[in-house]
């Protein structure tokens, strides 16, 4: 078992020609990720690396492979057009990766999304991974191993740093999940932190949250009310100052609230154990898992 | 991206929202023609991006053209919070029966946009909403209908008695609301909603925040921006596409990604030291971007050393070092460089670096402790 993408995922990749869809594709069929089709209008016919069909449309891609899954890699003005297309054409997972997606376009899309019943991970995400399952998305599946600790988190390369801990201190991971970085997302911690308690691979459960919106004082109360699992958590950008958008399109105090100081303390008042570093991760979830 | 308030104003006034008379000026004589024309009491606002205008002077009163000119010859030039004040808006000093507000915001929770009006308006809002939070009513606008004609209606309804002025509100709230969608708006205030002794609902003040993920596919917006309004090198960050903020401290850092850049400066902070910066060189990985990003923090006289934190994923960490080693050729960097590189990549990035005689660290937290140790001896 495990959360979200499992053996029988079938994945289409939308933009697989461009740059950033072609070298993830193939680092996504090296870990053994399940790659039936790619879509790229205008390319419909070609064959990409020897191996993946290339279609014009996400429907005659599914159509000729029986995809399920898909994963984005479009510039960010067509991306929203994408998830559309995706959710139209009835997968029923559909994660993507594009960054600096006008907000006004997510919020068209995601009554379209909930229509037909898709789940939507991120946009500006890394996706996810089942480390010796598969991943959809952009985690370098060399800083994974599999284990039993679930993974959930607004940022990439944050993400990363704390996996490597995990995995250098060899304690695995059941699957590592980045939500994404912006104020419109498809999936949020409470959905995952749902997912987790339910999977039973998965022993205890690491959440990454950042500065900006209540999403963590949300998934904290969740967690008091729902969630057995030892949780184990950290906010970045206890140091950034107000009004300013840290890169994330998400990630911006606004006056008094969204602070670092706000969601540690609602993580604590949940009791979620909380790191002051990165690399705590490993000693605070021995402590929770008893070992 | 913030805007003007002359500007937000002439985006309100195209949506066709009724708005106090006025304009915006860039010498004493323009403000003097506008006090003029307008023909009454007027107010003279310095238009810069920073909150606390009018504690720093920069809005005053003045009762005729010559006084006009004697406050914004005064205005003009100032320095706000380390912004320059190149233009001033003069507006009539109204004269105001009562004051409302009217906001959207982009609002995550119901992942919509949130109209919020208020009778209490004239005051910050936040101010509002933690006092006496019965006073603002919200409605989260379903993108597919857009706002609806009785939905407007009823929030005008909590603001007028008046059924004219009720109207008037209404309308004013769906032409709002317009302005928003078709101008990629995170944000669009009106504060305050005016009540004039005759009777009309006016527009006093305007406030717009484009989404900032418009810009590329909009150039009329991205025309709006004041770089003189900026600081210099945030307009050079943005130039060589890096997200950078200037903090107060002396470690100076390059990370990549937006949640360990942040990361990055509580770890700096927790042993001891304090950020410089927050920059983020981003996903793809370009020598010429860390040779922009050295050049934009070692301008700053404050920085006494230069933090790398690199998580190679799709950044390819020899691409950072051959950058790093780039810059050092082009110009020379008088402070120590201290620098963590681990992933895509890595080991390549080792070797170019002790090529030139510099030394990777594997691990953020000694890096961190290094940089901090470093700064401390600088001073």
């Amino acid at each position: 078992m495990s959360v979200f993408v499992d053996a029988t995922t079938r994945l289409v990749v939308q933009g697989i020609t461009g740059r950033d869809g072609s070298f993830h594709t193939k680092q996504m069929v090296a870990y053994g990720t399940n790659v039936v089709a790619g879509v790229t209008p205008g390319k419909g016919g070609q064959t990409f690396e020897g191996s993946v069909p290339v279609f014009h449309t996400v429907a005659e891609a599914v159509r000729a492979t029986g995809a399920n899954s898909a994963v984005i890699y479009v510039p960010p003005t067509l991306a929203a057009g994408a998830i559309a297309e995706a959710a139209d054409a009835g997968l029923r997972l559909i994660v993507c990766i594009t960054e600096g997606i006008p907000v006004l376009d997510m919020t068209k899309v995601m009554p379209l999304v909930r229509d037909r019943g898709a789940r939507l991970i991120g946009p500006n995400c890394p996706g996810l991974i089942t480390p010796g399952v598969g991943k959809v998305g952009i985690i370098p599946g060399s800083i994974c191993a599999p284990g039993r600790v679930g993974l959930v988190s607004r940022s990439g390369t944050l993400t990363y740093e704390v996996v490597n801990h995990l995995t250098k201190a060899g304690v695995g991971q059941s699957t590592c999940v980045g939500i994404g970085g912006d104020p419109v997302i498809g999936t949020n911690f409470i959905d995952v932190l749902a997912a987790f308690q339910s999977d039973p691979d998965t022993d205890a459960i690491v959440m990454m949250g950042e500065i900006g919106g209540t999403d963590e004082q949300k998934a904290a109360d969740y967690i008091a009310k729902n969630v057995t699992k030892p949780v184990v958590g950290f906010i970045a950008g206890q140091t950034a100052p107000p009004g300013r958008r840290m890169g994330h399109a998400g990630a911006i105090v606004s006056g008094s609230s969204g602070t670092a100081a706000e969601k540690i303390a609602a993580f604590k008042a949940a009791g979620i154990s909380v790191m002051e570093r990165p690399m705590d991760v490993v000693r605070l979830i021995k402590e929770r898992l008893g070992k | 991206m913030n805007l003007h308030e002359y500007q937000a104003r002439e985006l309100l006034k195209a949506a066709g929202i009724p708005m106090a008379e006025g304009g915006v000026a860039a010498t004493p004589e323009e403000a003097a023609r506008l006090a003029e024309h307008i023909g009454q009491t007027v107010v003279v606002k310095a238009q810069v991006h920073a909150g606390g205008r009018g504690k720093a002077g920069g809005v005053k009163l003045a009762k005729n053209p010559a006084e006009a000119r004697d406050q914004a010859s005064r205005i003009l030039g100032m320095t706000i919070k380390g912004l320059v004040v190149q233009k001033v808006l003069v507006v009539p000093a109204a004269d105001i029966v009562s004051e409302c507000y009217l906001g959207l915001i982009m609002d995550r929770e119901s992942q919509r946009p949130l109209l919020m009006v208020s009778p209490a308006g004239g005051v910050d809002i936040e101010e509002v909403a933690a006092k006496t939070p019965e006073k603002i009513h919200r409605l989260a606008v379903d993108p597919r209908y857009g706002l609806l004609p009785h939905q407007a209606l009823g929030l005008a309804l909590t603001l007028y008695r008046n059924f004219d002025q009720v109207r008037a509100a209404a309308k004013i709230m769906g032409q709002l609301y317009q302005a928003f969608m078709e101008n990629g708006g995170s944000l669009a205030e009106i504060n305050p909603l005016a009540t004039t002794p005759d009777g009309r609902v006016v527009a006093l003040d305007a406030k717009f925040v484009v989404d900032d993920n418009e810009l590329d596919r909009r150039a009329d917006l991205a025309a709006l921006r004041d770089e003189s309004a900026e600081a210099p090198s945030e307009v050079a960050a943005r130039r060589a596409s890096l997200t950078f903020i200037k903090l107060d401290g002396n470690v100076g850092c390059v990370v990549n990604g937006a949640g360990l850049a942040m990361a990055t400066m509580d770890l700096v902070k927790y042993y001891g030291g304090e950020p410089a910066n927050f920059l983020d060189i981003g996903g793809s990985s370009n020598p010429e971007k860390v040779v922009n990003a050295l050049r934009i923090i070692t301008s700053d006289p404050a920085v006494k050393v230069i933090l790398f934190n690199i998580f190679g994923g799709i950044t390819r960490t020899d691409d950072v070092a051959n950058g790093i080693v780039t810059a050092t050729r082009q110009f020379k960097v008088d402070l120590p460089i201290v620098i963590r590189l681990t992933g895509t990549n890595e080991r390549e990035a080792v070797t170019i670096l002790q090529g030139v005689g510099m030394q990777a660290l594997n691990d953020m937290d000694d890096a961190v402790k290094r940089a901090v140790a470093l700064a401390k001896e600088a001073k």
